[in-house]
């Protein structure tokens, strides 16, 4: 059996009174990507912002959270990130103010050479707009500035939040172009509502219901599962196959 | 005219003043949320220890490079104390704001205790150079010297503030951090070390602005900085959270506000006009003059 790179377990997250995950648990194999599915409100984002240490301080984390033999849950999360722990956060969070130069320079680490040339090869709007300031970019700009940051430096594990959300068809397309290309050599671990996206990415899955997990799996298995994607995810045959 | 000068040279000085205190303020709030009412404990710290070392310090005195010597030792006072009341007391705290609120107060009395059991509450004269004592004309306006030396301390002050936050990489990592803190350790980074350093820039600001207020007012006093923090704060709230910029627009509206009242109103108007124009600010832009954003 192929070791998992990221390994959940019993992960239970309560945060103001609210019991948010009550025990996941579940693996991310080491190649590919695996998407973590569920409807509005069931812990998906809550889910990553745990595993990578962003939990509110009113939160109270429970379970076992390894990537190798290290457990993440006691570190915080800047030595996460420096040991190869990829973020990109839902609604992308670059920092508006800042230009898009200095938002990727941000992201430079000491005693590494950041790889600007497969950012830029993967984005090349980014070297083009490089004294822009990162506010004033579209809403798919900036998710791929929020994308470029994360692959400036090697990691071992991506989590990616809602990627696509709230973007146009065409630079839907475009991101999880990227995504696949950044899939082939970096393990990802992706929230994503746009089922099409999750059709084209995704090797597992993970459906989080209510808090917990629900059904783990090949992605494909449950796409075809007309019947589960619909008790599950809330949605009709017509929208996996769209 | 000459009084139009006069008042628009020594508000500005007065302005000059404020900025020294809110800057640091200003940043420590919009970076790290502390609210630190005991900044003002820092430009005390940085007047007694110019006061002591102009006296007491090898090399140091009250004129020519002596004085300088004096202010560097207060300045690096003023820095280490704030340091190290980041380190122990703030930041055990972060995110606990009413515990931060308790410490900074008591804190700040504590200080201002401690300044009164060592030296005494009666203001004590304060060394200054010769020249600070007198005046230059500005346009037929006699202006005191100890106005015109805050105001190019301020400008220079503002300079590097603006060139340290535009092109270092812990200017990066504070103007980042002001925007959003979190995303700044989801990149990889220890923002509590921006922390530490914003509370040594504000606390070397702050001992700048107690040694040059020591020559401004000619005596050093332990209630000093509570009284100057009052304004700083309402600079602050003006000149928007986390902005140097925003400080330094609010601090010249405050000081000359404060100036032309008084003077052709009635003595303590100036006070009072100073908070209804915090209240107008709040009402109208509640951001601030230049909001949440660290301007490089």
């Amino acid at each position: 059996m192929v070791e998992p790179v990221l390994s959940v377990a019993d992960l239970s997250v309560r945060i103001a009174g609210l019991h948010i995950l009550q025990g996941v648990s579940f693996e991310v194999a080491p190649t590919g990507v695996t998407v973590l599915l569920g409807r509005n409100g069931v812990g998906k984002t809550t889910t990553l912002r745990a595993i990578v240490g962003l939990t509110p301080r009113n939160g109270e984390v429970r379970g076992t959270v390894r990537m190798g033999a290290q457990s993440l849950l006691a570190r915080p999360t800047h030595r996460l990130v420096r040991g190869g722990l990829g973020y990109v956060p839902e609604d992308r969070c670059v920092f508006a103010g800042l230009t898009v130069a200095e938002n990727l320079r941000l992201a430079e680490r000491r005693g590494t050479t950041p790889a600007y040339d497969k950012v830029f090869s993967l984005f090349p709007e980014l070297d083009r707009r490089g004294r822009q300031r990162a506010g004033s970019l579209s809403g798919g700009q900036q998710q791929m500035l929020a994308i470029g940051r994360v692959l400036l430096n090697d990691n071992r594990l991506l989590l990616v939040d809602e990627p696509t959300k709230g973007l146009a068809p065409k630079v839907v397309t475009e991101v999880a172009e990227v995504l696949e290309r950044v899939a082939e050599s970096v393990p990802v671990l992706l929230v994503e509502q746009n089922l099409a996206v999750v059709r084209r990415l995704a090797t597992d899955a993970v459906v989080l219901s209510a808090g917990r997990v629900a059904w783990t799996g090949d992605a494909r298995e449950l796409l075809l599962e007309t019947a589960l994607t619909k008790s599950l995810l809330g949605v009709g045959a017509a929208e996996v196959h769209s | 005219m000459n009084t139009v000068v006069l008042l628009t040279l020594t508000g500005l000085g007065l302005a000059a003043l404020y900025f020294l205190v809110a800057s640091g303020l200003s940043l420590v709030f919009g970076l790290a949320d502390v609210l630190n009412f005991a900044h003002g404990l820092f430009l005390g710290v940085g007047a007694y220890a110019t006061w002591w070392a102009a006296g007491n310090l090898p090399g140091a005195g009250s004129d020519g490079l002596g004085f300088v010597v004096a202010v560097l030792f207060g300045v690096l006072a003023g820095s280490l104390v704030a340091v190290l009341v980041e380190l122990v007391l703030i930041r055990p705290l972060y995110s606990r704001t009413i515990e931060q609120v308790l410490v900074t107060v008591g804190l700040s009395l504590a200080g201002v205790a401690l300044l009164q059991a060592t030296w005494g509450a009666d203001p004590r004269p304060f060394p200054r150079p010769d020249w600070s004592r007198n005046v230059t004309s500005v346009l037929g306006a006699q202006v005191p010297n100890a106005g015109l030396l805050l105001i190019v301390a301020a400008v220079v002050v503002l300079g590097a503030l603006l060139a340290f936050l535009r092109w270092t990489r812990y200017g990066l990592v504070i103007r980042a951090g002001v925007e959003n803190r979190e995303m700044v350790t989801a990149l990889g980074i220890d923002v509590r070390k921006a922390f530490t350093l914003v509370f040594a820039i504000g606390g070397a600001a702050a001992a700048l602005a107690g040694a040059l207020g020591g020559v401004y007012f000619g005596t050093v006093s332990p209630g000093q900085g509570g009284s100057l923090l009052i304004f700083a704060f309402i600079v602050v709230v003006i000149g928007g959270m986390g902005s140097v910029v925003g400080s330094a627009y609010a601090a010249v509206a405050v000081g000359l506000l404060q100036q032309f009242v008084n003077y052709y109103g009635t003595s303590g108007l100036g006070d009072l006009c100073v908070v209804g124009l915090l209240a107008v600010v709040l009402l109208l832009r509640p951001q601030g003059l230049a909001g949440k954003v660290a301007h490089a």
